[in-house]
């Protein structure tokens, strides 16, 4: 069994995007070790709410690590210390008793605060409307195994796939670029037959709208990749330079 | 109320195709002109909004969380079950037709499972043209693997996120509908009533959950995709955020809610482990084709484990029960899930069970290990056994033990949990709701499942009402509407619905009690697993309704909501919802209550065989159980049957034992 543990939280507070933030402090006491991390700020808020007061407000919903939806900057770590996983499924065992765990949302220029630790993520849809997916008309598809697909390219493409669209990449990067997550879904769909034929268009399209909506630029230092909860590898950033200069070249 | 399922005439293999050829259809110039809302992007709502924009009509399509790619659908781990029989294992539409309607114990409606079975094969089309990465053989064709309940290898996957990766490819598609101008999409929306003009479903009213304040949306048609009522149990595998409300609301406003009871009970689950718990975690049932299902055969072992001085590894081979291979030796440990879970709930009702609440049992690798070798093992649930053991710090792919030269690997440990529902709105074929110009699919209708879902059918169900069904059918409905103009929204009716949310936000904020949302919903929880739970019973059932209705008293007294409506206020948003999971609790009781038979994941303790197994009364229930609002919550809901008649199967005792 998991020992209990109580631990200092510093968090950040802000009431709206235009409102100035600061931190808040809140000591825990016998928190059981397995026990998530949002379970523990459901503990909070549970007392918050006994007190009167207004709760934290965080991202959350699947709660097994696929949704994206939750966030959080723990102790200088996008979704914490632990690898290849998301705050809900980081548990209260990898923290020392007696610990001071700081949780900040976000910070980047792309993600604008909309309260406490949500952060607005908008940005992400806007930039798959501009060119994430093949287009294919619904019921106008071929049968599926009329188009083969080597065993590696389907796995490749796959492991690109796997991102969440959390926004980790963006908030452990110095620069606040996004070419972690862009480069993940224009490498899934250029790896397959089906994605090669408007290949040239979405790579230049995702990319402009990337630069129109604020994110930093990409100096290859590989936070995103050590951050990513899903492993993304930056070979994915290659694949799209590679596939942005073509595309450019050709023009 | 009388019901009209309008089921087409015909053979059953020939309905769909004649439907369509004979519906009425909007031309171009006219879809332009009509407008239908989407309430939800899971794989039913964001299809259903892709593909409703693609063909040209104008689509409002709402989503509670920040992204449409967060819909629930996305937790969906093992696949998607299509009749391709590209494996040559003897797999056709009719078979996944009479896999379905025999694995919904018989309850489910004929003509809308062999319409699923056969637009099943263009979503795995669809999906692949999306660029969906399918699992896929070194020949480059693909992969399957095969689902409880059916003796064929029909599932389709992509490693152990295929609902993600469906949902994406949905949401691919709805990105690109969004970007043609064809949808319109609002994130942090939640439906907060149904807006009817002379009887017709013509808007809703949304609260806007950044501002707070509440908005005001009109169309031709509002179709529902928000999902099941899984929460209502507050524990269970269903994400925080999804919730019954859309559903309740339409239920209140007249629209039947149809075998409420049916609620699936997944037998993969990491046990309960502590009184802080938020929700439960799924282990995927494909763990099954390589996992078995056991617990001790002696009960000394039995209460070593649930001591702790003993672990599963140390029990030898001999001294373990492989109980589903011993009680269904034809399908093992791939029976459907309401049998597997009933199963581990005998098991452990026995005093078997394996942890220290004496509520888990084994699911153990060490003979596929043994077989396949760690790496192959690996390859196919690497990612649930990283899951596991980031959750309970047991890692099941290491070896614990040798004893006499078999090695024993860390077994699982699993127990049921509240996972989907079967019940929903009750739609006729077209999909519509029993208020003219409501439609609702995906899980939050009732069609297709019966009284149990098979594995892998939940989003291919999605997708098919989403892609290839909605689309066509709601045609045959606007077709009508083509001279109504656009609604305005300064109209009496939506004064009147706006009013009524003010009016309940306004009574929320202001009881002003002791009491948070999650305690009263834990509370709930706790009675509806206890009373209305994996085992029910008349007397349990009628002491579940009289705490129920303890809880919403506390719940209208007691109740503390911090904050204002005016900007984010979650806890506001949440005891909305749980206003409407009291309700939900009530439905599923009185469903359970009034039906005197076991059958899929109902189950009454007091119909079972002298073997356990469940016991179906046809003569006397073979009906779906449809509930009519009766103009207040403190009313009892009326009950309402549609006869079901099958034409093309024989009604008979589900067998998985030969």
């Amino acid at each position: 069994m998991d020992k209990n543990i109580s631990f200092t939280l510093k968090i950040w507070r802000q009431n709206g995007p235009k409102e100035k933030g600061h931190f808040e402090t809140f000591q825990m006491k016998d928190i059981p070790g397995d026990t998530s991390f949002l379970e523990m700020l459901d503990i909070l808020n549970e007392q918050l709410v006994g007190e009167g007061k207004e709760p934290v407000a965080f991202d959350h919903d699947c709660r097994e690590g696929i949704c994206g939806m939750c966030s959080l900057y723990i102790n200088g770590h996008p979704h914490g210390p632990a690898t290849h996983a998301t705050t809900c499924q980081l548990y209260m065992r990898r923290f020392k008793d007696g610990e001071t765990i700081t949780v900040e949302p976000w910070r980047s220029a792309g993600f604008p605060v909309i309260k406490d630790l949500i952060v607005d993520r908008g940005a992400y849809d806007k930039i798959m409307q501009a060119g994430g997916y093949v287009s294919v008309r619904t019921g106008s598809a071929e049968d599926a195994n009329n188009l083969l697909i080597p065993k590696p390219d389907a796995d490749e493409a796959m492991d690109a796939a796997s991102c969440i669209g959390c926004g980790a990449c963006v908030a452990a990067c110095k620069n606040g670029s996004a070419m972690l997550f862009v480069s993940a879904k224009v490498s899934q769909l250029a790896l397959l037959p089906q994605g090669r034929v408007e290949a040239a268009r979405r790579a230049k399209a995702m990319v402009a709208k990337m630069d129109e909506l604020g994110f930093g630029n990409c100096t290859n230092t590989g936070a995103c990749e050590a951050e990513c909860p899903k492993g993304v590898s930056i070979a994915n950033i290659a694949r799209l330079n590679r596939e942005f200069l073509k595309a450019k070249f050709a023009d | 109320m009388k019901l009209d399922s309008k089921i087409p005439a015909g053979p059953i293999d020939q309905k769909w195709t004649n439907y369509k050829d004979h519906q009425k259809l909007v031309n171009p110039a006219n879809k332009r002109k009509l407008d239908i809302i989407v309430v939800g992007t899971g794989l039913a709502g964001a299809s259903a909004a892709a593909s409703l924009g693609e063909m040209g009509f104008r689509v409002l399509n709402f989503c509670i969380q920040d992204s449409p790619r967060r819909a629930h659908s996305i937790a969906a781990q093992g696949g998607i079950n299509a009749a391709k029989n590209y494996q040559n294992d003897g797999d056709s539409v009719y078979r996944l037709f009479y896999d379905t309607v025999k694995g919904g114990d018989y309850r489910a409606r004929e003509a809308n499972v062999y319409r699923l079975a056969e637009v099943s094969n263009s979503i795995i089309d669809q999906c692949v043209a999306q660029g969906v990465p399918f699992a896929r053989e070194y020949g480059g064709t693909l992969a399957n693997r095969s689902f409880g309940g059916a003796q064929v290898s029909r599932t389709f996957y992509a490693k152990g996120q295929t609902g993600q990766q469906l949902l994406l490819g949905a949401y691919s598609a709805l990105s690109r509908q969004v970007e043609a101008g064809t949808v319109k999409l609002y994130t942090r929306y939640e439906m907060q009533d149904l807006v009817m003009i002379d009887g017709r479903a013509r808007g809703i009213i949304a609260k806007n959950l950044v501002t707070g304040k509440l908005e005001r949306f009109a169309a031709h048609a509002v179709v529902i995709a928000t999902g099941g009522y899984g929460n209502t149990y507050f524990l269970s595998t269903n994400a925080m955020a999804c919730n019954c409300s859309a559903a309740i609301q339409c239920y209140r406003k007249g629209a039947c809610f149809a075998n409420p009871s049916y609620v699936q009970i997944h037998p993969t689950c990491i046990p309960v482990h502590g009184d802080k718990q938020s929700k439960l975690t799924l282990m995927s049932e494909s763990l099954r084709n390589d996992g078995r299902i056991w617990v001790p055969k002696k009960i000394e072992d039995a209460k070593a484990l649930q001591a702790g001085t003993k672990k599963g590894s140390d029990i030898p081979e001999e001294d373990r029960d492989y109980y589903l291979e011993r009680r269904y030796p034809a399908f093992g440990n791939l029976v459907p899930r309401d049998v597997a879970s009933r199963a581990a709930k005998e098991r452990c009702d026995k005093g078997f069970g394996v942890n220290n609440t004496g509520l888990a049992v084994f699911l153990d690798f060490s003979e596929a290990i043994s077989r396949l070798g760690i790496d192959v093992v690996r390859q196919r649930y690497g990612n649930l056994f990283d899951m596991y053991e980031e959750i309970t710090d047991v890692n099941p792919g290491e070896l614990a033990k040798e004893i006499n030269g078999v090695k024993y690997y860390n077994p699982m440990m699993i127990y049921p949990a509240i996972h989907y529902t079967m019940g929903g709105i009750w739609v006729d074929y077209e999909l519509q709701t029993t208020i003219k110009g409501l439609f609702a699919i995906g899980e939050c209708n009732f069609s297709d499942h019966g009284a149990n879902r098979l594995g892998a059918s939940a989003l291919m169900q999605g997708l098919a009402d989403g892609y290839f069904v909605l689309p066509y059918t709601i045609q045959n409905y606007l077709a009508d509407q083509i001279t109504v103009p656009r609604f305005r929204t300064d109209t009496p009716e939506f004064d009147a619905a706006e009013a009524a949310v003010k009016a309940k936000i306004d009574r929320l904020m202001n009881i002003k009690g002791k009491r948070s949302v999650d305690s009263i919903h834990k509370e709930l929880g706790r009675v509806m697993w206890e009373y209305v739970g994996m085992g029910r019973t008349a007397e349990g059932l009628k002491k579940g309704l009289e705490e129920i209705k303890r809880i919403r008293k506390e719940f209208e007294t007691e109740l503390f909501v911090p904050g204002s409506t005016e900007g984010m206020n979650n806890e506001l948003d949440k005891a909305i919802r749980l206003d409407d999971f009291i309700t939900m609790g009530e439905l599923i009781a009185y469903d359970a209550l009034s039906r005197n038979e076991s059958c899929g994941g109902h189950f009454r303790e007091e119909y079972q065989t002298e073997e356990g197994e469940a016991k179906r009364d046809d003569e006397n229930f073979f009906y779906v159980g449809c509930w009519e609002y009766q103009g207040s919550d403190d009313k009892a809901p009326e009950l309402i049957k549609e006869p079901l008649t099958y034409e093309a199967i024989k009604v008979q005792t589900r067998n998985y034992k030969n």
